[in-house]
């Protein structure tokens, strides 16, 4: 069996399952958030009443970080929807905005959108807040209702979105019917040049496969090339599954997933007890690509879906109008930390915005020291719109106040995020090309699409 | 159970994802909430570039749409797990989608809201179809016709998806059936 397999035969309590098999899985754990838990909850209402309970308090994570720091009352109230729930369940948790159990969520505008505004629990973007606080385990089953739930794949587990109803389902019996995906296999070999990030490794494979080239199928990655990839770079690879049709995208378990793993179980008081799955003899793929990292160059989605791959280097006729930095798969610390290596001591030439993942990220990079300034000061001196507000921001457009949202037809983004669909950054006749936050970099810096080798020094 | 639909077809193209059937920034409504539910459907496909797409699926000022039949290429609904895009798509009045291909979390979303009825079509009737153009399409006998030319195209049938999205979704059928407690 491949590694999905194994996860899914041991959440149904069988011995073997094989692709196409329809089967009743355990849930782990059930991660929900600002956008589709009120509705999650809403089903779990009407469906199991009023006055039910959910299946294990301990198993639910709920993460508000979609529609934060907006003036928009519908969507303040959501965040008020999931404390009213969290208190009458009595759930341990929620990563909640605020820090009054008892308080009403309102976003103060006048304050700005630069400076912070949330409390102590507050965890910024579910996807890369799920393993920093603790809820990713290897082996485990997670369901969320948000299509980029698959980036725990980089910690060996299963995971997967879904949507309100069936997440309504799961919270109230832990339990959920799934296919089995087949899997597709990228053996990952030799290491990556300087200036090539983990990002052009996922852009690289949908290109390969195309934007539905893995519709209902797993993607497994393994291989020599895995080891020299840090958890951060495994996350980027994971989150963008869904960007080729992915059920899943998943990684060998190794040394470096335990050490993440356990210090963070521990650092949170978290469960501690996981059972990794190793690979088989007898897997069986149904598509197999390796990939020699060496030979990777960056690259860029363009404009209109996330499989329009091109080579950053024959793209320097596309003129932009403003870069972005953020979001689960490219706002992580490592992805700042290249994103100023490039940016350093020199000025951005088109509007720039820099949206930390998570408030721990923008801990990081306020105290991550280079010489005599942090990392957080090397982009603001190179003109980078740096906010303190985690979250998932300008990634998916958003309410019009979102910060650096497109709010113009006509603009070109080119963003570390994950998915330019039109109109997924705002105004639905603005232009988005995904690259690495090294990509990024570079092209903010000329204002044109830009490979960050010409300024490797 | 009705099985025959009949009505002027809205026809889009490939990769039509979530956030060009309903923009990010209407996720603020919540579905479970009546009000909220219509207001979801004035905006379903709003998200279409106006470049590409000069007729809108649901009039300016309207809830409901005028074709309840949604006619597409490859990929129809990639993009994020939204429920509110099957949703927004139901609440609006339409009923069946017809594509050559479903991204795998919208076509779950589909059967387990009941809110659509997802079917698979070899033919890329997008290339010979335009928006406006009358068909029928008969679920039990899995085919779509066209009015003008009187041709008939076969749609892969819908099995087991049929009788859960008949009887209003997974919960609904899970009672029907027995699977849970009604």
């Amino acid at each position: 069996m491949t590694l999905t397999e194994k996860i899914l035969a041991r959440a149904a309590g069988k011995d073997r399952v094989q692709a196409g098999d329809n089967i009743w899985v355990k849930a782990d754990v059930l991660m929900t958030h600002d956008v589709c838990g009120p509705g999650t909850i809403g089903v779990f209402k009407r469906e199991f009443g009023k006055t039910a309970k959910v299946w294990d308090k301990k198993r639910i994570v709920i993460i508000p970080d979609h529609y934060i720091f907006t003036s928009d009352s519908k969507s303040n109230r959501n965040v008020d929807i999931l404390r009213d729930f969290v208190k009458e369940q009595g759930l341990p948790y929620f990563y909640d905005v605020i820090d009054d159990p008892d308080g009403t969520w309102k976003f103060d505008a006048s304050k700005g959108l630069l400076n912070r505004q949330y409390g102590s629990r507050y965890a910024g973007v579910c996807h890369t807040a799920l393993p920093q606080k603790g809820h990713t385990r290897p082996g485990e089953i997670l369901f969320g209702t948000d299509s980029h739930t698959c980036m725990a794949g980089a910690f060996n587990e299963f995971a997967t979105g879904i949507g309100n109803t069936d997440a309504g389902f799961v919270m109230g019996t832990g339990k959920l019917l799934i296919k089995v995906p087949e899997t597709m296999h990228f053996r990952l070999e030799g290491k990556m040049q300087p200036g090539v990030m983990a990002k052009d490794i996922i852009l690289h494979c949908i290109g390969e496969i195309g934007f539905d080239g893995a519709t209902y199928r797993a993607l497994q990655f393994d291989g020599e090339g895995v080891k020299s990839m840090s958890i951060d770079d495994r996350m980027t690879v994971a989150n963008m599954a869904i960007e080729a049709g992915g059920k899943n995208g998943i990684f060998e378990f190794d040394a470096r997933t335990q050490e993440y793993v356990d210090a963070r179980c521990q650092l949170n008081g978290t469960k501690a007890t996981y059972e990794p799955v190793t690979r088989d003899k007898d897997e069986k793929f149904v598509y197999e690509h390796v990939v020699d990292l060496s030979k990777l160059e960056p690259t860029v989605a363009c404009h209109p879906d996330p499989g329009q791959r091109k080579k950053a280097k024959d793209m320097g006729d596309v003129k932009l109008d403003r870069a972005y930095v953020g979001s689960c798969t490219g706002g992580k610390t490592s992805d700042f930390i290249e994103f100023a290596k490039i940016l350093r001591g020199k000025k951005v030439v088109i509007d720039t915005f820099g949206v930390p993942a998570t408030p721990e990220i923008v801990h990081e990079l306020q105290t991550a020291r280079w010489d005599d300034k942090t990392v957080w000061q090397i982009l603001v001196d190179a003109g980078v719109r740096m906010t303190e507000n985690a979250g998932c921001s300008a990634c998916l457009g958003g309410p019009v106040d979102t910060f650096g949202r497109i709010n113009q037809a006509g603009l070109k983004c080119i963003s570390a995020t994950n998915r330019n669909f039109p109109g997924r950054m705002g105004d639905k006749e603005s232009q988005v090309f995904l690259a690495s936050p090294a990509t990024v970099a570079a092209s903010a810096l000329t204002g044109f699409i830009t490979d960050p080798r010409e300024y490797l020094s | 159970m009705q099985s025959v639909f009949t009505g002027p077809i809205y026809v889009v193209r490939d990769n039509i994802d979530t956030d060009q059937i309903i923009s990010a920034q209407y996720l603020n409504l919540v579905p479970t909430i009546p009000e909220e539910y219509e207001k979801l459907g004035s905006f379903a496909l709003a998200g279409l570039p106006d470049s590409l797409y000069k007729t809108r699926f649901v009039k300016e000022g309207q809830l409901d749409t005028d074709y309840p039949i949604v006619l597409a290429g490859r990929n129809f609904g990639c993009g994020s797990s939204r429920e509110h895009a099957p949703i927004a798509l139901g609440s609006a009045k339409c009923r069946i989608i017809l594509a050559e291909s479903f991204a795998r979390i919208f076509f779950r979303n589909c059967v387990a809201t009941g809110e659509l009825y997802p079917c698979e079509i070899a033919d890329r009737l997008c290339d010979v179809l335009k928006t406006g153009d009358i068909v029928t399409v008969d679920l039990d006998a899995a085919t779509v016709t066209a009015k003008e030319t009187g041709k008939v195209y076969s749609f892969k049938p819908l099995g087991d998806v049929r009788p859960v999205v008949d009887a209003g979704g997974l919960f609904n059928y899970a009672r029907k059936t027995g699977m849970i407690p009604a």
